[in-house]
């Protein structure tokens, strides 16, 4: 007896390979649709913002003149909020992320925890504005500043912190922390000269992506208060700022075509702030991946 | 596990792995370093100057409609006395009040007159307040170049077009003659104050019909009705005169006969109903104890029909005099 009916598998042959080559079709589909879209933007922006970049563009404050205006306070204004933003979120990120992988017992309470970090990663930017408007700028009377933004946004990306921190961590191999406890190290020189410094690439790759996720926020800080039209930098913590993005959005929403051009110009300064970001972290994380 | 100890070792003591993490550390020290020299190392660009000049900085929010004037005026007024700080804001109309009510703001600015309710909060606040006018802003009724049977509109012929109830299907249904051809609408946003005034003066707050197409991005619009003959939306009057070129302004008869926007009938209030004026709120306090906050509003009052008028904002001046009396009465206030 054959133990394969040759006949039916001939019969069947062409709508298989008919249903390989269609499902092989939608993907591609699927991926030239992404890239082609990011074509068109690139290509829209490229087309658009090239005239008004320039080093005066960088280095001027906001006009209503198109060719006087610039970027300088709102650039100035974003490194400021990041300033704040990456030092805290990092901090409270990483440490929740330890506690909860190392330390915490595994029990109903760490998991209602784990649960409740989860869904505040998918929480609308606009609330966490709104909580940044009650807590800090009214409570706490940080008023309209650098450090209430900042504060805002390290809130906003660190549940996506620490979920990530949480999976580098995860991913640190189970032999090494054995090893180390039977070489009579504790917990605490574990966590800090082994399981640490292994997860750190995963941990710093995370953190960097939400950084660059809170750059482009808008909605969270314009709640806060940042300004649209700031002609000075910030001095320090209390100063009021403007951001990129309300820059950017400001421009667009008005009806003469010369400050669309002007986003435009704004928008490749932004990507390319961005670019910089993911790069240092896929070099962080080809450099330091293959250790174990 | 003797695998793993041998690992673990080089991680402990391995100058290999010292070395990778002493970059990592120097790679985000130096990163940190960056950001912090970056932000602090211009502060002092915009403080020279000096002189007899006024200092301070002033709270300004409020309405986006707004803002394009008071980015203008603040960048002139900074410009003469580079020692005050005058941010603007754009929390919008409502958002605006409601920082200004609790006394947070020197000056609101706002699309529409201040409500009842915010009246009141502004008296539990304490804050008592000025409303001064800076220009008139028109809402232009748009249709494309090559509509040629549409010569005027009536407010009930709007309410025809744009209401959902009893919606007009064809243009034939609006007015006799016309074609019995589909009316594509479009229409900003429902979050811009353009929407709300619009719902307002001509659909009595009822719903505007649901098959218009809604953009935030005022480009939108004026592509869509670019792009058809029986097409009509509307818009501020400054994105209008941006685009003279491509749209025509369908005067509008609020029961006096049609009249066209343009500036004079806008400033005359011809152009009724569609024309609406442009505020800003000043807190009394603040204009009589902000030596700031005064000079500024002075030369607000100065200056903003100029540079409402002007071509990179559009929107149209209010009669030399108005600007006087009020100039006046910034002067009562301040107690000057």
């Amino acid at each position: 007896m054959a133990l394969i009916k040759k006949e039916t598998v001939r019969k069947r042959m062409g709508r298989r390979i008919a249903a390989n080559s269609t499902a092989k079709g939608i993907f591609i589909a699927a991926t030239m649709f992404a890239l082609v879209v990011l074509a068109v933007l690139l290509y829209r922006i490229g087309s658009e913002g090239m005239e008004y970049l320039s080093l005066e563009f960088i280095t001027n404050f906001a006009s209503r003149m198109p060719e006087r205006a610039g970027i300088w306070a709102a650039l100035i204004g974003t490194l400021w909020v990041m300033a704040v933003t990456a030092p805290v979120s990092f901090i409270l990120g990483v440490g929740t992320a330890i506690y909860l992988e190392e330390y915490a017992k595994k029990n109903a309470f760490t998991r209602f925890i784990q649960i409740n970090i989860s869904n505040l990663a998918g929480v609308p930017s606009i609330v966490f504005g709104l909580l940044g408007l009650t807590i800090f700028v009214r409570l706490l009377e940080l008023q309209r500043s650098v450090l209430a933004g900042g504060l805002t946004m390290a809130l906003l990306i660190l549940p996506v912190i620490v979920v990530a921190s949480q999976e580098a961590l995860r991913t640190v191999p189970r032999d090494l922390r054995e090893a180390s406890y039977g070489m009579g190290a504790t917990k605490w020189q574990t966590i800090r000269r082994i399981v640490f410094p292994a997860a750190l690439p995963g941990i710093l790759t995370g953190t960097i992506l939400a950084l660059s996720r809170a750059i482009g926020e808008t909605a969270p800080l314009l709640v806060v208060g940042a300004l649209a039209y700031v002609a000075f930098v910030p001095e320090n913590l209390f100063s009021q700022f403007t951001v990129l993005p309300i820059q950017l959005y400001n421009w667009t929403s008005r009806p003469q075509e010369d400050f669309h051009m002007l986003a435009a110009s704004g928008i490749i300064v932004l990507l390319i702030i961005l670019l910089i970001m993911n790069s240092i972290a896929v070099y962080i994380r080809n450099k330091f991946h293959k250790r174990f | 596990m003797a695998a793993a100890a041998a690992v673990l070792k080089q991680k402990l003591g391995g100058p290999r792995q010292m070395k990778n993490m002493k970059s990592v550390y120097l790679l985000a020290v130096m990163a940190m370093l960056l950001v912090f020299s970056a932000a602090c190392g211009n502060k002092s660009e915009n403080g020279a100057g000096g002189g007899k000049e006024v200092s301070g900085s002033i709270k300004i929010d409020g309405s986006s409609t707004v803002f394009p004037i008071m980015e203008a005026v603040s960048e002139e007024f900074q410009a003469q006395n580079p020692d005050v700080k005058a941010p603007v804001g754009v929390s919008g109309t409502g958002g605006g009040f409601e920082k200004f009510v609790r006394g947070e703001l020197d000056l609101a600015n706002a699309s529409r007159p201040i409500k009842d309710e915010e009246k009141a909060e502004a008296k539990k606040g304490k804050v008592d307040y000025t409303e001064f006018q800076l220009a008139y802003d028109g809402l232009s009724v748009v249709v494309s170049k090559e509509n040629d049977f549409i010569d005027h509109l009536t407010v009930d012929e709007l309410k025809k077009i744009f209401l959902e109830d009893g919606a007009a299907k064809t243009w034939a249904d609006v007015r006799e003659g016309w074609p019995k051809e589909k009316i594509d609408v479009f229409a900003p946003g429902t979050d811009s104050g353009t929407y709300d005034y619009f719902d307002e003066v001509i659909l009595e707050e009822k719903p505007m019909r649901r098959d218009a197409q809604l953009s935030e991005d005022d480009n939108v619009l004026v592509q869509g009705v670019t792009g058809s003959d029986k097409a009509i939306g509307f818009f501020g009057y400054a994105y209008y005169q941006a685009n003279k070129d491509k749209l025509k302004a369908v005067p509008i008869d609020g029961g006096k006969g049609p009249v066209e926007p343009t500036a004079k009938t806008i400033e005359s209030g011809e152009y009724a109903p569609l024309s609406r004026p442009l505020f800003t709120y000043a807190s009394n306090k603040a204009v009589k104890e902000n030596e700031a906050v005064y000079e500024y509003m002075k030369f607000t009052l100065e200056n903003a029909g100029e540079l409402a008028a002007s071509d990179t904002i559009g929107y149209v001046a209010l009669p030399e005099e108005e600007y006087k009396k009020q100039l006046d009465k910034l002067d009562e206030i301040a107690g000057k």
